[in-house]
């Protein structure tokens, strides 16, 4: 089974960000990155899907030069090649425009299955798979929380809201959007890092897949939300702090 | 230019989000002094059209056929695509529900569009809607604009648009039936199902102690777990705790987990990415406990400590025991 694996490079959890001065991005500069979370488990699935049926796992993702970074910790994990979108306007193109250079990108490699995170920490619109399998033709499912693969088909469990599972029987070749948590995430093996050096990632130039598509959906200006809540919040020294806490739990909302 | 509102249910019941999202059209439409459509998607749905049809709208559909009786995503993006060609609609608006984020993408791609998804409020600049949304988990806000030639595809948060505003009149009911191929509805699903009786009801519980991501390791739950214990409190989690297993998947609070509205809600190293927020902002009274002030926890915080949760809660323990012994 040939197995394609859609990744997306965005600023480490728990980073200070801070808006650029035209108000349309954040300022990357200082930032460390990192995988998306969600597309960590659909490379995990990958490969163990590679594992139980044998075949490829092939990485894609589009993204500045630093995005290499993220390629190769994926190829460390076991993916065998990847192929990088050489995209430095990530942030301006919608998600549409995303995935028709993916979409065109995956034109020859004519995968079984198309695995990617069900959503991204950064943007988090949530459809990339989605308008992925649209442009291509194929099946699609989302929020994926097991896989089964069976000859020409598969039979997936997908996540409905609280608490509710539905199993969706699909033929291939299909995308899946996958859901955190589905499986238990690998670290890449010192052999792993090793080996990913010699391991081919295929430069893709935007302008050989018809140049970055025009959005229909632009982000005019990003901003700190304005709090709409006033949150009381207890300074200083932490047992002054959790002193005044308590006494409120205690003589106003009178739960102690 | 008008709305069209697509509203969800399963079987005879409504997802309570399709109201939140009609009353988001009623308002734009009456700010606009647009039509205002509504449409309900499905099988059997003749008593939830009549319901519809008791608000105050241009038109209801009743989008029915057998293929619907299930949900599907190529069944229900087929018919919906022929509702929104048929209707003539310039702007179609649907809930933020998982359903959606599994058709609604196909459906505006068809129309060489994006769903502008997640949105939290629409601001009206020179007659035209400008989509707010979160972006980063929360931490920032975006201004969307749509351009192209339409029709413009926007799904709403929950709790993003009040229910209680909608207003009530007559509308006709239009019966709306899609040509669908069985042949072209490639997936087959099972019908839905709860993995187990849930052994955990946190939506009874008074006082509920929350850990997040912040806790670092399993072996530093019990920490919080001690709140909760001083507390009288019952031990929940946001979703990544579960997702490792560090805490079992019945006390996850959140989109994906059990909703709550407890008494006190106590969010321990929970940053407050919405997935987390709708499951737990109905709570009376919210407390966070946070390394950093900029988290988005602290937006629908009643009370809060900014600092590391591995020095406050041990005080906090401290000063409840002596708060309760006193």
């Amino acid at each position: 089974m040939k197995i394609v694996v859609a990744i997306k490079q965005v600023p480490v959890r728990d980073s200070q960000l801070r808006v650029e001065s035209d108000g349309r991005w954040i300022q990357e500069g200082d930032l460390n990155f990192e995988i998306n979370e969600p597309d960590a488990y659909a490379l995990e699935e990958a490969l163990q899907l590679k594992e139980k049926h044998g075949g490829e796992v092939v990485a894609i993702c589009a993204g500045p030069s630093r995005a290499q970074q993220t390629i190769r910790e994926a190829l460390a994990k076991g993916a065998d090649r990847a192929l990088h979108i050489e995209a430095d306007d990530l942030n301006t193109l919608d998600t549409l425009g995303v995935a028709k250079l993916l979409a065109g990108a995956l034109k020859e490699e004519k995968p079984d299955l198309i695995l990617t995170g069900l959503q991204s920490d950064d943007l988090g619109y949530g459809q990339t798979g989605v308008v992925l399998a649209e442009l291509m033709g194929i099946a699609h499912a989302t929020i994926i929380m097991q896989v089964e693969a069976d000859g020409g088909s598969i039979r997936v469990k997908r996540e409905l809201e609280d608490g509710w599972f539905q199993h969706i029987t699909m033929p291939l070749p299909a995308v899946l959007t996958i859901q955190s948590g589905i499986n238990k995430l690998r670290y890449a093996t010192l052999m792993g890092i090793k080996k990913a050096k010699s391991k081919e990632i295929k430069a893709i130039d935007v302008a050989s897949l018809g140049g970055s598509p025009a959005a229909v959906a632009s982000i005019d200006k990003i901003y700190i939300p304005q709090r709409t809540k006033q949150a009381q919040i207890f300074e200083g020294d932490v047992k002054v702090a959790a002193a005044k806490l308590v006494e409120k739990l205690k003589f106003e909302v009178r739960v102690i | 230019m008008s709305i069209l509102v697509v509203m969800e249910n399963r079987g005879s019941a409504w997802n309570r989000m399709s109201w939140e999202t009609l009353a988001a059209g009623q308002q734009i439409g009456a700010e606009l002094g647009v039509p205002v459509m509504a449409a309900v998607v499905g099988k059997g749905i003749g008593p939830l059209a009549a319901e519809l049809a008791t608000k105050k709208l241009d038109k209801v559909y009743a989008v029915e056929h057998d293929l619907l009786a299930e949900y599907t995503a190529d069944g229900f993006t087929s018919a919906v695509e022929q509702l929104v060609k048929a209707s003539g609609a310039t702007h179609v608006f649907f809930p933020h529900t998982y359903q959606v984020r599994d058709f609604a993408p196909k459906l505006a791609t068809r129309f060489g569009q994006m769903l502008v998804s997640d949105v939290i409020a629409i601001r009206l600049e020179g007659g035209k809607p400008t989509f707010v949304r979160l972006l980063f988990q929360g931490k920032l806000n975006g201004d969307v604009r749509v351009s192209g030639d339409g029709p413009y595809f926007a799904s709403m948060q929950a709790g993003a648009f009040r229910a209680d505003g909608l207003e009530s009149g007559t509308a006709p009911v239009e019966a709306f039936t899609p040509t669908l191929d069985a042949a072209a509805i490639r997936q087959k699903p099972d019908a839905p199902f709860r993995e187990s009786a849930r052994a955990v009801d946190l939506t009874a519980a008074e006082i509920i102690v929350s850990v997040g991501r912040g806790i670092k390791e399993k072996e530093n739950i019990p920490i919080v777990a001690a709140l909760a214990e001083a507390l009288g409190a019952e031990l929940a989690a946001s979703r990544p705790i579960c997702d490792n297993g560090w805490l079992p998947m019945e006390r996850q609070v959140g989109s994906s987990g059990q909703t709550v509205s407890p008494k006190v809600y106590m969010a321990v190293g929970i940053s407050g990415a919405i997935q987390h927020l709708v499951g737990m902002k109905g709570a009376k009274t919210i407390v966070a406990i946070n390394k950093d002030a900029n988290a988005p926890i602290f937006e629908v915080a009643d009370y809060g400590i900014v600092g590391d949760l591995f020095e406050v809660v041990p005080a906090l323990i401290e000063e409840v025991k002596k708060a309760k012994a006193s």
